[in-house]
């Protein structure tokens, strides 16, 4: 059951984000996968992790070619966070591609990347991404993103 | 030995492998990740990192022992483990790998060589130290006490 006036604070409102925002993170990296899930869980958030864009998408519900109709998953998010370079689809593609979803460009989409490139910045955040993140994350990077998560809400 | 000894050598050795430069503050970002509900979370990423870099390093070594060299599928690699290195705070190999990298771009193929020898030497040495000191966090814990925190060089 998705609002479509108030969107914003709908999609924030889906499930127990008071507790527990649900976040899909996106890395191609074993490590900083597990890294980006243990700090979001200590920040008491529900993590699920995909290796790539065409994953993630999937989780979404959001494949082209696979219409499916509203997927739990998509409901279920609140933020997704994402590496910039990961092969076949990077982060920047997977970012346009939620944005084109009229189910999911409200959700939050964080960039994380190892390299500080001013123009890659700037083409993600123009392109909707919520916030930008250098690699790799510490304890407070995360600690951010949440206050930033719960000052979303109406 | 006692516990105080343990610890008192813990953070000696520690304090040995920050100063030399093996380690960084983002080694500290694991161990204040460490907690009751995942107490063996610096064991588990360093494992993994182990394992991920043990198969980038031999396909580093595959790549670099072909006829025509793929030096893009070179730079993928050393990505990937620069990624990986930089996000558990293995100083030493992540600098290898910007060095490695810059010869990568030029398509130098001996300094790549070079490089890999390097990153290599430099693996073997952190893999080496974070085995002892992990060794040292498990007697430790073992004994009862608890792990000293590392946060002065976060």
């Amino acid at each position: 059951m998705v609002s479509t006036c108030d969107s914003d604070f709908a999609n924030l409102n889906k499930g127990n984000v008071e507790e527990e925002p649900h976040v899909l993170a996106v890395d191609d990296n074993l490590v900083d996968r597990k890294l980006v899930e243990k700090l979001l869980k200590n920040s008491s958030c529900k993590v699920t992790t995909a290796e790539n864009g065409l994953r993630a998408l999937e989780y979404l519900g959001l494949l082209d070619g696979k219409k499916s109709s509203m997927n739990n998953n998509a409901l279920k998010v609140n933020m997704i966070i994402t590496d910039y370079c990961m092969p076949e689809m990077n982060g920047y593609e997977l970012l346009k591609k939620i944005k084109e979803s009229s189910l999911m460009k409200d959700v939050p989409v964080v960039i994380m990347s190892s390299e500080n490139v001013p123009t890659r910045i700037n083409k993600c955040l123009e392109e909707g991404a919520q916030m930008f993140m250098l690699k790799p994350l510490k304890c407070s990077d995360v600690k951010k993103l949440r206050c930033h998560l719960m000052q979303c809400r109406g | 030995m006692e516990v105080n000894q343990m610890q008192r050598s813990f953070l000696e050795y520690a304090t040995v492998l920050f100063r030399e430069g093996f380690l960084d503050g983002q080694f500290s970002q694991l161990q204040m990740l460490q907690d009751e509900s995942n107490p063996d979370f610096v064991v588990e990423v360093v494992s993994l990192f182990f394992e991920d870099s043990q198969k980038l390093l031999n396909d580093l070594t595959t790549t670099l022992d072909q006829q025509n060299v793929d030096f893009k599928k070179i730079d993928a690699h050393i990505h990937q483990l620069k990624g990986s290195s930089s996000s558990i705070g293995a100083q030493r190999v992540k600098n290898a790998c910007i060095a490695f990298r810059n010869f990568c771009d030029q398509q130098n193929l001996e300094g790549c060589m070079r490089c890999l020898q390097h990153v290599k030497q430099e693996y073997l040495l952190v893999k080496s130290k974070l085995e002892a000191l992990l060794r040292l966090e498990q007697q430790i814990v073992a004994a009862g006490g608890a792990i000293p925190v590392l946060s002065e060089f976060s």
